[in-house]
């Protein structure tokens, strides 16, 4: 397999330096450790962290700055950072109103940003937690993970964060865009692991799993290959059911790139989408096709959608900027 | 023996090297999921040995909690947090020790254990470290009082025993929980650290001079 990297050993710090670079002068790296933080925070602001391991690029530290996150952690592939990397770069973050930490739900993170808060709460720096949840075809109803929702999640907090200056009322808000959104993905060939060199997981020629995990997680079935609009009806009445959407709901949708799938294929998918959605009553408000959390080259997709209510429609407008998503309503 | 802190921090640079050692074994063990557990455990415990070769520690508390801080703020993970946890709460009940026995020990893995299942919410059979840590500690609070070289020898034993009877067990937590009766037929690899731990311990003080 051939790769655009140096050396496996140092992919993280390498990556991080790039990155740094791109943000051009508007991000710098934490000291020490592998996190970044925008270089203008205001005084007094609710400081929005993100983070959790890499290999999902442009998540999540792609997505700090303006009205999106200050500040990310970053663990090595595929792992949570370990909570000296959470707590200097909260440190960095924080202008002393608190901080939001906000990540998906993997048991790995939980236990690394909970032991940072604790940490941090020593220091007398107040944190309030939000993890994202929005998988529905994890198994296990209880303890969803997070996939490709904490966009929306992001998107929301970042304003969020940029103008309600309580902390608690922070964490209720992005509390509610994370309860209004579900997600689905499926998988059509492993990504390879930059580090190991090695496949995640592995598929036949003509299986396609639905519902596959952002690290190779299994999913809800393996199945044979099928047209697009027919493996989108599958996912989308997953997706409608569960929430559950309903009539005259006002909705934002996501069709994210798992990492090598086509823009092409997306539009084409979208279609059935924009269908599908128009046939239940809802409202399609806004549109996000393109590559926002990946599997290292996974050839897969998940879709994402989100209820929005009148609050969170002003936070989810909002104009932001960020390496790798830009929203400006024109 | 006289397990004084000279003698407990040269034990557990071994316990450092041997982990270091086995990276790809941990590695491989962890096949069923992102084949990185070695990865981060060989981290954790490189941190342990910077950690151990430069530091000054007046007590076994303060040399366990080095051990617990320098993976917990190294590895990263779960097992980072999880094996971080472990020993340095267990540290909590050797602060101002100095000479090690069966009874401290004891007190050492239970303090590690609830803080392990605390973090973690593992519980008994979920088929994780829990699974190689209670029999271990069960067999120093059976043997508590007879010599410690004796003890941890014995739940050397045991923790491999609890380590390998996971390969049965369907796992229930974490990353792993989602491959439900897929994850039978493999052994945790977290317990496999866990075991090796004692073993090291174990290694090391049978080369000492009784």
């Amino acid at each position: 397999m051939k790769h655009l990297i140096n050396d496996r050993a140092t992919l993280v710090e390498e990556m991080l330096e790039g990155l740094v670079c791109a943000y051009q002068g508007t991000v710098i790296k934490v000291p020490d450790v592998n996190g970044i933080v925008k270089c203008h925070i205001e005084e007094g602001k609710v400081a929005l962290l993100v983070g959790g391991g890499s290999g999902h690029e442009p998540i999540y530290h792609g997505l700090v700055g303006k009205n999106m996150a200050d500040a990310a952690a970053v663990g090595n592939i595929f792992a949570s950072p370990n909570p000296r990397v959470i707590y200097e770069t909260a440190k960095a973050c924080q202008r002393g109103n608190g901080v939001l930490f906000l990540y998906g739900n993997y048991a790995g993170d939980v236990m690394n940003f909970d032991i940072a808060a604790e940490m941090l709460h020593e220091d007398g720096i107040r944190v309030r937690t939000v993890v994202i949840n929005d998988d529905v075809a994890t198994q296990d109803k209880e303890n969803r993970r997070g996939i490709s929702g904490l966009f929306f999640a992001v998107k929301i907090a970042g304003s969020v964060c940029a103008s309600v200056k309580d902390l608690d009322a922070v964490a209720e808000i992005v509390q509610k865009a994370v309860d209004r959104t579900r997600s689905m993905g499926t998988a059509f060939e492993a990504g390879t692991m930059l580090n190991t060199g090695k496949p995640t997981f592995t598929l036949q020629p003509n299986e396609i799993e639905i519902g596959m995990g952002i690290h190779g997680e299994p999913g809800v079935e393996v199945a044979k290959t099928m047209p697009a609009k027919q493996l989108i009806q599958i996912m989308l009445k997953r997706i409608l059911s569960d929430l559950p959407f309903k009539r005259g709901d006002e909705v934002a949708v996501l069709l994210n790139d798992l990492g090598s799938v086509t823009n092409m294929e997306l539009c084409i998918a979208n279609k059935t989408v924009a269908e599908v959605l128009s046939e239940a009553g809802l409202l399609t408000l806004y549109t996000h096709i393109g590559k926002v959390s990946t599997t290292m080259d996974m050839r897969g997709f998940s879709i994402s959608l989100i209820q929005l209510d009148d609050e969170l429609k002003q936070y989810f407008f909002a104009d932001a900027n960020s390496l790798a998503f830009d929203f400006h309503r024109s | 023996m006289v397990m004084d802190t000279v003698l407990c921090k040269a034990m557990l640079m071994h316990v450092a090297k041997n982990i270091q050692e086995n990276i790809e074994l941990l590695n491989e063990a962890d096949g069923l999921g992102d084949s990185d557990h070695g990865t981060g455990m060989g981290i954790g415990f490189k941190a342990v040995a910077m950690k151990l070769s430069t530091g000054e520690f007046p007590d076994l508390g303060s040399l366990f909690k080095a051990v617990g801080m320098a993976i917990m703020m190294s590895a990263g993970g779960a097992s980072g947090a999880l094996f971080g946890s472990f020993f340095k709460d267990g540290s909590k009940a050797l602060d101002g020790i100095e000479v090690l026995d069966s009874s401290h020990f004891a007190q050492f893995l239970h303090l590690g254990l609830d803080s392990v299942v605390h973090r973690g919410k593992a519980a008994q059979g979920d088929k994780t470290m829990v699974d190689a840590l209670i029999p271990a500690l069960e067999c120093a609070i059976m043997h508590s009082g007879q010599p410690i070289q004796e003890v941890i020898h014995l739940c050397a034993l045991q923790a491999k025993k609890g380590s390998e009877a996971t390969r049965d067990m369907v796992a229930k937590l974490g990353r792993m929980q989602t491959l439900g009766q897929r994850s039978i037929g493999y052994v945790d690899p977290g317990s496999i650290t866990m075991a090796l731990i004692f073993i090291s311990m174990d290694e090391f003080l049978s080369k000492q001079q009784p």
